[in-house]
This record gives structure tokens, sequence and C-alpha cells, in this order.
């Protein structure tokens, strides 16, 4: 059940990860991207993350995407003139991409610690979200707080880009 | 019940199409969401890693306290990065990278 749920939805994830690559309209990429989000939540759920999976659906699916269709919109971009293909340029990142593939793939698969089935938990699952509010508020208060610093100081720093016109 | 190298290779299959999107796309704005999946690559596997190592019992909720960082950090980074974009299209009329060559050597 859970195997057949993973390749499901990994698949899927996959499937809309490549059509990023191949649309050529950026608000389709922007959809597919979307729904790639959508199932990696479904991916965090199947791990027993459900906190995180809500919070990806709610920020990435949600806030991030919405805000890419936005600017999208507002910059009017239409698709992609088909220019002509810079043969070395896309030969490049080709190579890039499969030797990180190679390596990668011989990393995971010759390493025998990364072939364990999934571990029962033990004693009564606990609520996910109230786990995750203890650890972040007992040993990560001071992260949390600069996080908050870091929010406030990205948001001041976007009213002052978007006043002000680059020369 | 899938193993833990398959959730690592999904990631990793995830994170190679998120560095294919930035080789090979030429929009800016598309290769600011090539950014966004490799960022969430990472995140798969914390999560998997958090799943798999079990601490006394329990997931490792660290690793998932540092994925809900890292969105933070990258919903920080997507605003910032899509104001400088929006500067970048009013002072050059383009999103195109072939046309912004002012830094190349």
């Amino acid at each position: 059940m859970l195997l057949a749920a993973f390749w499901f939805f990994a698949t899927l994830m996959l499937l809309f990860g490549v059509s990023v690559v191949l649309l050529r309209n950026p608000v389709s990429c922007a959809m597919s991207l979307v729904m790639s989000f959508i199932c990696l939540a479904a991916l965090y759920v199947t791990l027993d993350a459900t906190f995180i999976g809500v919070i990806q659906v709610l920020v990435y699916a949600g806030a991030v995407m919405v805000l890419f269709l936005f600017i999208i919109m507002l910059l009017d971009l239409r698709e992609e003139k088909s220019r002509r293909l810079n043969f070395g340029v896309t030969l490049g990142g080709v190579l890039v991409v499969a030797a990180f593939l190679s390596i990668m793939t011989q990393v995971i698969l010759s390493t025998p610690a990364f072939a364990i089935p999934t571990p029962t938990i033990a004693g009564p699952q606990l609520s996910d979200v109230k786990m995750i509010g203890m650890t972040l508020f007992h040993s990560f208060r001071l992260p949390f707080e600069v996080i908050g610093v870091l929010l406030l100081s990205a948001t001041v720093g976007v009213v002052v880009l978007s006043r002000r016109t680059l020369r | 019940m899938p193993i833990l190298a398959n959730y690592l290779i999904a990631s990793g299959l995830l994170f190679a199409t998120g560095l294919g999107v930035v080789m090979l796309r030429r929009s800016i704005i598309v290769i600011f969401m090539g950014l966004e999946l490799m960022l969430n690559a990472a995140n798969l596997s914390l999560v998997a890693f958090s799943r798999y190592g079990l601490v006394s019992g329990h997931q490792n909720y660290n690793a998932q306290i540092l994925v809900f960082f890292i969105i933070s950090v990258a919903a920080a980074e997507v605003a910032v990065g899509l104001a400088i974009i929006v500067s970048l299209y009013r002072a050059r009329q383009t999103t195109h990278v072939e046309d912004l060559d002012t830094l190349k050597f």
C-alpha cells in the first residue's frame, strides 16, 4: 500500500518536474511545478511527516507559486520565442545533469546503510504538530527568532527594491 | 514498504530535474523555478532521513525543524528574488538571460 503510494506519487512528481524543463509557456511551467509540489507533499505524508506536508501545500503550492504566477502575469511573459538553440550550451547542460545522476545513483546504490527497510515507530504515535512544536520551542528558540528577523528584513528589502528603479 | 534508497533516488532525480531547468532554460523566471525544485529535493531527503533514522523509537524531529527553516528561508528568498527580477525587467525590458550580459567577461 505504502509502496504503491510511493511509486505513484514519485513518478507523478518527476513527470511534472520534467515537464517544467520541456514546456515553453511560463504559466504552464508554474502550474506543473505546483502539481509537482503537491505530489511531494503526498510523499511527505507517506513518510509520516504530516505537518511538513501541510506546510508544503500551504507555503509552496500556495503562497510561493501564487507569487510566481503573479509576477509572470505582471510582466506579461509570453511563450519563449524559439531562438537558435546554442548546441554547445545544451550539450554541456545535459552532460552535467547526466554526470550528476550517474554519480548519485552509484553512491546511493553502493551504500549498504541506505538499503534499510522502514523502521516501525515504537510506542503510541504522538501528534506530529505537538512534537514539532516542542522541538521548535525547546531546542531551536534562537534560530526561530532569527528566522523572524530574516523575514522582516526580506519584507523591507522587497519594498525598497520595488520602490527604486535601477538605472 | 519502500526502502531509504528509494526516497534518496527520487530526491536525487528531482534535484537533477531542477539542475536541468537551471542549465537548459533561458527565461530567468523559469530558472528561478528550477532553484525551488532543487531546494525541495534537499527537503525530501531530509524528511526521509528523519523517518528512517529513529531517535529513541521516534522520528528525528530535528530534521523536520530544519525542513521548516529551509521552507521559510526559501519563501524569503523567492520574495527578494522576484523583486529583483521585476526591477531588472523595468530597467531592461527583458527576462531572457542571453540579453543580460553586462557582467559577462
